[in-house]
């Protein structure tokens, strides 16, 4: 904000150099207006690619997705073919009246990510919660992939 | 006119939680900042932090988020990684118009909401001509 500075009157503009100048500019601002368009807030070419995680103990896998702001109905978990996958959309936070953006880095839109999971895993008995952003996936491995003691007599 | 600008923070390194040196490295998180007429929202995104991690502190115009992951660690072998175990940090340098003493934080499912009001002082009003 100005002070309260006593108004001069600027004399740049009577210097030639200068209309010439901006000429030029509104000309390749021109040339690039449809880029401009398109690479705006770059979040049209970029996609969002949360966060996974992957772990294993005896008995489960887990799967493991940062995905901050989401309401728990936006979010699909769904297994296929030993194949996990998570996918979702994030939709446009509420807009603020009159508000005027500073910054827009958060991801808005579709995202879908695909975990092949290194053991067979019973598929009626998988858990999934959805806390502080996180979503934590728990697939209980078949009985047949989980590790066995088997006990040998020796004679 | 002055705004809730970014200072020079750390930067995003989502690898490494230590760097050579063993200094703490962190997560900066993504922010969206609006300005209304009466005064700035902004939003930072961390996953996996909650209102205990979350330390939010003001110091000379100077706001700092800090955020502690909690507890989310499944005791079990990881198989494989992307995110980090780093906390976040981020520090904004505050225009000098916002009533410090008003700042509202509120964090949902890993994202926080800081409310920043502008002081009555600054508000535009309209003055009127007395007779």
């Amino acid at each position: 904000m100005s002070n309260l500075t006593r108004w001069q009157r600027s004399d740049l503009s009577a210097w030639p150099g200068f209309g010439r100048l901006f000429g030029l500019r509104n000309e390749l601002d021109r040339l690039f207006e449809p880029f401009a368009e398109l690479t705006r807030g770059s979040q049209l070419l970029s996609v969002w690619n949360p966060a996974v995680d992957v772990f294993e103990d005896k008995d489960s896998i887990i799967v493991k997705a940062e995905l901050p702001g989401m309401k728990k109905e936006d979010i699909d978990v769904s297994l296929h073919d030993g194949a996990l996958s998570v996918s979702g959309e994030r939709k446009s936070e509420e807009k603020f009246e009159d508000a005027e953006t500073y910054r827009s880095e958060r991801f808005v839109g579709r995202f879908h990510r695909t975990v092949t999971l290194p053991s067979p895993v019973s598929a009626d008995k998988v858990k999934a919660q959805y806390k502080d952003g996180i979503l934590m996936i728990t697939l209980p491995k078949t009985e047949e992939a989980k590790p066995k003691q088997i006990e040998v007599n020796v004679a | 006119m002055n705004t809730v600008t970014q200072k020079e923070t750390q930067p995003d390194l989502r690898t490494a939680d230590q760097n050579q040196n063993g200094r703490q490295q962190f997560v900066t998180p993504e922010v969206n900042i609006f300005e209304t007429k009466d005064g700035y929202v902004l939003q930072a995104e961390m996953p996996g932090v909650n209102k205990d991690g979350l330390d939010i502190t003001l110091e000379n115009n100077e706001l700092t988020l800090h955020g502690r992951r909690g507890d989310q660690q499944p005791k079990a072998t990881a198989l494989w990684r992307e995110s980090s175990l780093a906390d976040y940090r981020r520090v904004f340098e505050l225009d000098p118009a916002i009533d410090t003493g008003k700042i509202d934080a509120k964090i949902d499912q890993g994202v926080l909401t800081l409310r920043l009001p502008k002081s009555e002082r600054v508000k535009p009003r309209k003055v009127t001509v007395s007779d």
